[in-house]
């Protein structure tokens, strides 16, 4: 078990093109970090160069202290579960989990009673002798999985694991995960382009865009207080409204509406706004709130997306499948709960809405055109 | 998966009829023939032929001179076999681990496969000519007079040379193909899990090469009994004399220089027999440890 140091760690191919740039993430011991973002924002080329699988062009990685940058992948003293699996195919499951073991001059009886160990933690123990080709999908990802876990190492890296899985196994074995990595306390970074398997599984989340972090941090503060934009509309599902606005003074204008958020906005004129779409309410009585053209609903049994237009921008809200739609609605949220982002730049613009007293729904003052 | 019925019962052997002729022409039917003349003492000049029985076979075995040769076909093949599989390995196993300019290392050596075999040949013997060849002067050097075709070990030296030569960028081609279909990822994983690469090469790459060593072995075993006619008809220019010849070369030799068509027959079943019980016993024995993904 050991702590994990990225320090100003870049990938930068021949003929110039930067995968990772200057990325900064310090694991503490037994912490589960996960890489997430869209494919091709440089999370797997961080995990590989941790590993040792990719050259490290600038910067440093260590791991228990050590600085790794020119140490073989086998004496990182890393193991790593790929996204397809890399069972050996010529070996049987026993023989899967001992090859790292065995080449590493470990004593028979250990050998067994580690494969044993991670058999029965498993579940393994009536596959031992088969190939991996005789296993299923979710067997198969248990033997990497254990392949993992003999060998005891510092950290566990996890490429993309879930993602061959169907929807149904990805999420019992998202737990197997989660269960084991708590059970053994090894310190892990996990790779994922799926921000539900982000959330469910980080200590602390680092959300990676073009080879840049967007943000670091626990699940809750990402999701609540997204950094960027980017981090806004990437977290969550469904994504973030993010829509235009105008704040003058106390006030935000969004679309037709005027909404008094009894507090100062450290910024003013032009600005994105986010709204996360549980944040929305019905407005009672149809008077006043964000008038709200009701384009389409997608009923997801507890409850349902309601896309439709403010203005001319695009909005979803999830509303309960209880109450029942009106014609014409209109919405309502808690000042609060708006985010607000810098139009050119996408940060954050940090404001406090406590200021403005008890949570209530907004207050909108007036209706312009 | 769908049925298809031929609308006579006769129709699927019209469509496989031009291939069986093909066979029937050029294999079955000169099997026949070989199988029975090797009961024949044929008249050299082909005014007729009496039944011997087995005499052939038994004269040809008991030979002494057949025996020797036989041993020498023995080790030939087992060498270029090994040498040329062994070669061809190694090479492949370095290109692939080129990571710069891979691809035209690869071209270099896959171009030697595009060489005609009979201009590949001449070129390899030119390298063992008595008076222009590099070989022997590089050979000379170390006070090694290399006489090409007049002494039996040198002869024996330059027809291996030559065979393993030119059956190099065959098994290169296949060998490299059959190490890019090892995924990445089983590779990588390797690399975690074992530090040393040549230990990696003995348990990971080559059990995965299985099926392409396999087939290579046998093509190999092929190559070496009988392709390499060429060769060492270049080499000993049909007086054999006392070089090394292979038993393909010695049913040659009987069959159309000594006019011995019985001997030669049987000596050609014999050779048929072996190839079989070669083969029968390849797939039997060795294809079993060969691991098919």
């Amino acid at each position: 078990m050991a702590s994990i140091g990225i320090r100003d760690v870049s990938k930068i191919y021949n003929g110039g093109v930067t995968a990772v740039s200057a990325v900064n993430i310090d694991i503490a011991d037994g912490e589960f970090i996960v890489l997430v973002g869209p494919s091709g924002c440089g999370k797997s080329t961080l995990l590989r160069m941790v590993a040792g699988l990719e050259t490290i062009s600038q910067g440093e990685v260590t791991i228990g202290g050590r600085t790794v940058n020119d140490i073989d992948p086998a004496d990182r003293d890393i193991a790593m579960v790929f996204q397809n699996y890399a069972l050996y195919p010529h070996m049987t499951v026993y023989e899967n989990l001992a090859y790292g073991l065995k080449n590493r001059r470990t004593p028979k009886a250990e050998i067994e009673a580690r494969v044993a160990e991670a058999a029965r933690m498993l579940e393994l123990q009536p596959y031992l002798e088969r190939k991996p080709r005789a296993l299923s999908g979710g067997q198969r990802q248990r033997v990497a999985m254990g392949r993992a876990i003999v060998r005891k190492p510092s950290a566990f890296l996890f490429d993309e694991p879930l993602s061959n899985l169907d929807a149904k196994l990805r999420v019992s074995m998202r737990g197997e995960i989660k269960r084991l990595q708590r059970r053994v306390g090894t310190t892990s970074i996990y790779v994922t382009h799926d921000q539900l398997e982000a959330m469910t599984l980080a200590d602390r989340l680092v959300v990676l865009s073009g080879g840049r972090i967007e943000q670091i941090g626990r699940p809750l503060d990402v999701y609540h207080r997204p950094a960027t934009t980017f981090v806004a509309s990437f977290i969550g599902s469904p994504a973030m409204n993010l829509v235009n606005g105008e704040v003058h003074g106390s006030k935000l204008a969004l679309g037709p509406a005027l909404i008094d958020l009894g507090a100062a906005v450290p910024t003013q004129g032009a600005v994105t706004v986010g709204l996360r779409a549980e944040d929305l309410r019905l407005h009672d009585d149809g008077q006043g709130g964000l008038p709200f053209r009701i384009d389409y609903v997608e009923e997801l049994g507890a409850q349902r997306l309601v896309h439709g237009m403010v203005g001319d921008q695009p909005l979803v809200a999830a509303l309960s499948s209880e109450i029942p739609l009106p014609e014409t609605a209109s919405l309502s949220i808690a000042p609060s709960r708006l985010h607000f982002f810098d139009t050119a730049s996408g940060r954050r613009i940090d404001w406090s809405a406590e200021a403005a007293g008890p949570v209530a729904a907004a207050v909108v003052s007036e209706v312009v055109a | 998966m769908k049925r298809v019925q031929f609308s006579s019962p006769y129709l699927p052997y019209l469509f496989i009829a031009p291939q069986m002729a093909i066979i029937f022409v050029f294999f079955y039917w000169p099997s026949v023939q070989a199988i029975q003349s090797s009961f024949y003492l044929e008249d050299p000049f082909g005014f007729g032929s009496t039944f011997v029985g087995l005499s052939n076979y038994v004269d040809a075995l008991g030979s002494a001179q057949y025996q020797s040769i036989a041993r020498f076909t023995v080790v030939f093949t087992a060498l270029v076999t090994f040498l040329s599989l062994g070669f061809g390995m190694l090479l492949a196993v370095k290109a692939d681990a080129v990571l710069k300019g891979s691809s035209t290392y690869k071209t270099l050596l896959i171009w030697v496969y595009a060489i005609a075999p009979p201009v590949a040949g001449l070129m390899g013997m030119m390298f063992f000519d008595q008076h222009i060849g590099p070989l022997v002067k590089f050979a000379a050097l170390f006070g090694w007079d290399m006489k090409v075709g007049l002494n039996y070990n040198d002869t024996a030296f330059a027809m291996i040379a030559v065979s393993v030569w030119k059956q190099i960028p065959y098994n290169f081609i296949f060998i490299l193909s059959g190490l890019q279909s090892i995924p990445v990822s089983v590779r990588e994983a390797a690399a975690i899990d074992c530090r040393s690469g040549v230990r990696r090469f003995w348990t990971m790459t080559l059990p995965l090469l299985a099926p392409t060593a396999f087939f290579l072995l046998i093509i190999n075993m092929t190559y070496a009994l009988f392709d390499t006619f060429g060769v060492i008809d270049v080499m000993v220019k049909d007086k054999a004399a006392n070089n090394p010849i292979t038993l393909v070369y010695k049913v040659y030799m009987d069959g159309f220089r000594g006019n011995d068509l019985g001997g030669s027959s049987a000596q050609s079943v014999i050779l048929m027999i072996v190839v079989f019980v070669l083969t029968v016993f390849q797939f039997r024995f060795i294809e079993r440890r060969v691991h098919y993904n």
